[in-house]
């Protein structure tokens, strides 16, 4: 079978696999799960029965029906995170590389200034200020993460705007929408794919952090992240809560990046390779 | 000892997906002989090269025959003899030093690592030699050479210390691979000169790879003409050149001669004025690219730029299109006068000059189809409906000799010569007035490069486009230039009908140049250097 033209081998179908699955849970996750998302049901950190196939996490509700649940909060906000944080910082990135030194130099220096404190310390103050909704949290992200975009898509632009092929584009009178968008941009998605894939990853991680601090995705709600730290404490009494959704987060992490791997390796070919005569 | 040093024996490479690269090749080299392979890209020459080193790029395979280095089969070797052969009895010098130098070490690290590493002489001895060897190859202060990095020496320079690394050991077979390529004419014969007297003084035996049938000339006692990896012709240098018996290397030969003649009537009567650069002044910074330069070219004219890089030949161009803009002086087009920066210009002064690049490989989006890159002119100029702009590419794609399928394909898809006519075709669908041309063959193959000149020749003809031919290649000025302008350190030296230009009296500048165009002859190169060598002792 073909995608858009290409033969993806069997990692990426691996990849897509898992992928699909997790959306389509976190789509029809009210139907599939067993029980509520919020509600204790059994005992704190019941084993697996049949009622409760993972069994139950630190304040007795089931871990399968949060497994479920969390799908839907944790890729939702990853994905919408990333989408936003490579929008932004995609957009800043391509304007300060070939908007000339003014511009590049102010928006690198307010970059540098927002990277020389940790991120986590500006999610916390921007969060306690403006309390912690599910769109503050999206918008904090990905305002943040676009900083690490903005300096990669800075840095290969940077390469690019130099060509001779977007000389020529310059030369015939483009606008600076056209030589973004039509020269630069194709040739600067193989990086920034790869990218994608991994902040991603980094995103969940980095809302998860926020959770445990009580300034990510607020409770009753579930997501991965928050379900690792709840259960994190069951792990020294011998309980293995917390690796159920430690091991979502994994499968999905892998099957982000077996997709990455494979549009990248359609993608990367060397570009300026000529044919033999 | 008369028996030859390295004898390959019916050798085949093929790549790992079963092409043949290299097929039924058998040669043998005396000591103190030099054999020249030549051909075009593709031909096997290099992989051969590479081949007498028991030795295949990643991705290819020696799959047949015998590599005899001293009566001993080399593919018969353990890894570990291989290696001990390689550098001491073998070594190799490529083709662009720049790129075979490291960047983040000393000359003298480079030159005297294999010497160390094959044990054959200890740290302070090597450093020693190297200083040695610097001297034997006239680089200026040879005790202090080797201190610096790769990217404080000139080009001529890199690619005598590649030389060093590769005599280092005292082998006994050297293999060129196209090492004057990449330099200006006047550095080339230099470096010829000096290979020419290695040879003889270290009586090593050599095979000279190159794609230049009057520099191969020089230096070979043999040539062997290759084409697509298989032998089309064999034998004595002077026999080649006067003589060949196989219909390809008889084009080559004509080919390269006919770059001696002048072709292009210079007494035409010019059309009327279509740029005129006034007194024009270019800076980088502090650095003065182009001096107070004046020039015009008319209607349906070739105009011909020459010198050797960093003359400003490329800053030029540059100031005319707007990329540097002029601080002093003025550019006018059809009369009017340009503003200095292409910021201000209008599209319909952008339109009507274009400009052609050197590397084909850059110059055109790898993402893109070449319908969109023809195109794209065709819609921003004219703004004419999808439809027919379509049209308008099938029209361009067959003026410049490609077929119509070609604009559904990417540019990577192409050879060199393909992609330079793509260029071509998106400077024409401007339907510009004057065509800047900046080295458009020099990155291409000689008949490739050929068949590009004939059709701007042809273009001209049909569309009486005005060209500014930029370029270090005297032989495509004679062919193709109404008039000539010789640039030295930003200033135009010398200029007039190209006749006139290439007639004695010469500019002494202009005569440098054109002596150091290797020509035709066994004996070019010795003539030019004795003539040289009155020159100095005059002077």
């Amino acid at each position: 079978m073909r995608i858009f033209g290409y033969r993806p081998p069997l990692t990426a179908w691996l990849g897509m696999a898992i992928v699909t699955a997790f959306i389509l849970v976190a789509i029809f996750a009210p139907w599939l799960a067993p029980h509520s998302e919020s509600e204790s049901v059994s005992d704190t950190w019941a084993d697996s029965t049949r009622e409760f196939p993972l069994g139950t996490d630190n304040i007795g509700r089931d871990m399968l029906s949060r497994l479920i649940y969390g799908a839907r909060m944790t890729i939702g906000i990853a994905l919408i995170t990333t989408l936003l944080s490579f929008l932004l910082g995609t957009s800043l990135g391509f304007v300060a590389a070939a908007g000339g030194k003014i511009v590049d130099q102010v928006l690198s220096r307010i970059v540098d200034v927002i990277l020389s404190i940790p991120l986590l310390v500006w999610a916390l103050i921007i969060l306690s200020a403006f309390g912690s909704s599910i769109s503050a949290l999206i918008l904090t992200v990905a305002a943040l993460d676009s900083t690490r975009v903005f300096r990669l898509a800075r840095a290969v632009a940077m390469n690019l705007v130099v060509t001779e092929f977007v000389e020529a584009a310059r030369l015939r009178g483009e606008g600076l929408g056209w030589i973004m968008f039509r020269e630069v941009l194709p040739n600067a998605l193989p990086p920034l794919i790869t990218e994608f894939g991994l902040r991603f990853c980094f995103n969940f991680l980095f809302v998860a952090s926020l959770s445990f601090l009580g300034l990510g995705v607020q409770p009753p709600y579930a997501d991965w992240g928050g379900m690792v730290r709840e259960n994190s404490g069951g792990i020294n009494l011998g309980q293995i809560a917390a690796l159920w959704p430690a091991m979502a987060i994994s499968l999905m992490t892998i099957g982000v990046n077996l997709i990455v791997d494979w549009i990248l390796s359609i993608n990367a070919r060397p570009s300026g390779a000529s044919a033999e005569m | 000892m008369t028996g030859n040093i390295l004898k390959l024996e019916n050798l085949r490479v093929e790549a790992i997906n079963g092409t043949v690269l290299v097929d039924n090749i058998s040669l043998a080299l005396r000591r103190g002989e030099v054999l020249g392979l030549i051909g075009e890209s593709g031909a096997g020459k290099s992989t051969i090269g590479l081949a007498s080193m028991v030795y295949a790029r990643a991705g290819c395979k020696i799959t047949g025959g015998k590599v005899v280095i001293e009566d001993a089969s080399a593919r018969d070797l353990t890894p570990q003899e291989r290696r001990d052969l390689r550098g001491r009895k073998i070594a190799y010098i490529a083709q662009s030093a720049a790129a075979s130098f490291n960047p983040a070490h000393r000359i003298i690290d480079q030159v005297t690592e294999m010497p160390i590493q094959h044990g054959l002489m200890k740290r302070a001895e090597a450093r020693k030699w190297a200083v040695d060897l610097f001297r034997q190859l006239d680089l200026p202060n040879p005790a202090s050479f080797g201190g610096r990095y790769p990217h404080q020496v000139s080009g001529g320079q890199l690619q005598r210390a590649m030389v060093a690394m590769a005599i280092s050991c005292r082998p006994d077979i050297l293999v060129f691979d196209e090492p004057t390529t990449a330099l200006d004419v006047t550095t080339q014969i230099e470096v010829l000169a000096l290979i020419k007297r290695l040879i003889r003084e270290h009586n090593t035996a050599a095979l000279y790879i190159s794609h230049d049938l009057a520099v191969v000339a020089q230096v070979a006692d043999r040539i062997m003409v290759l084409r697509g990896g298989k032998l089309i012709e064999e034998g004595a240098t002077g026999q080649i050149l006067r003589g060949p018996k196989d219909p390809y290397t008889t084009a080559l030969v004509s080919e390269r001669k006919a770059a001696d003649r002048l072709s292009v009537d210079s007494a035409a009567p010019r059309g009327a004025e279509v740029l005129a650069i006034r007194n024009a002044t270019g800076v980088y910074g502090k650095f003065v690219a182009v001096n107070d330069v004046t020039l015009s070219v008319s209607r349906g004219e070739t105009v011909a730029v020459v010198g050797e890089s960093g003359s400003g030949k490329s800053s030029l161009a540059r100031l005319i299109v707007g990329l540097l803009p002029a601080r002093s002086g003025t550019v006018s087009f059809a009369g009017g006068a340009l503003p200095p920066a292409l910021k201000q210009r209008s599209r319909e002064q952008l339109r009507r000059i274009q400009l052609i690049y050197q590397q084909p490989d850059v110059a055109l989006n790898p993402r893109q189809t070449i319908g969109d890159i023809i195109g794209r002119p065709v819609q921003f100029y004219f703004n004419r409906p999808a439809k027919e702009v379509r049209r308008r590419v099938a029209e361009l794609l067959s003026q410049v000799g490609l077929p119509e399928d070609y604009a559904g394909r990417l540019s990577t898809a192409l050879s060199g010569g393909q992609k330079q006519r793509v260029a071509i075709a998106r400077a024409l669908a401007a339907e510009p007035d004057l065509i800047i041309c900046d080295e458009p063959t020099s990155a291409l193959d000689q008949l490739v490069a050929d068949d590009v000149l004939k059709l701007l020749k042809r273009l001209q003809d049909e569309l009486s486009v005005a060209y500014l031919f930029i370029t270090h290649d005297l032989g495509i000025v004679r062919r193709l230039a109404h008039r000539t302008a010789v640039m030295l350190r930003g200033q135009i030296v010398d200029e007039g009908p190209t006749a006139a230009i290439f007639a004695p009296p010469f500019h002494p500048y202009t005569q440098n140049l054109l002596m150091s165009v290797p020509e035709m002859r066994v004996d070019w190169l010795n003539n030019i250097l004795t003539a040289r060598a009155k020159l100095v002792a005059k002077a």
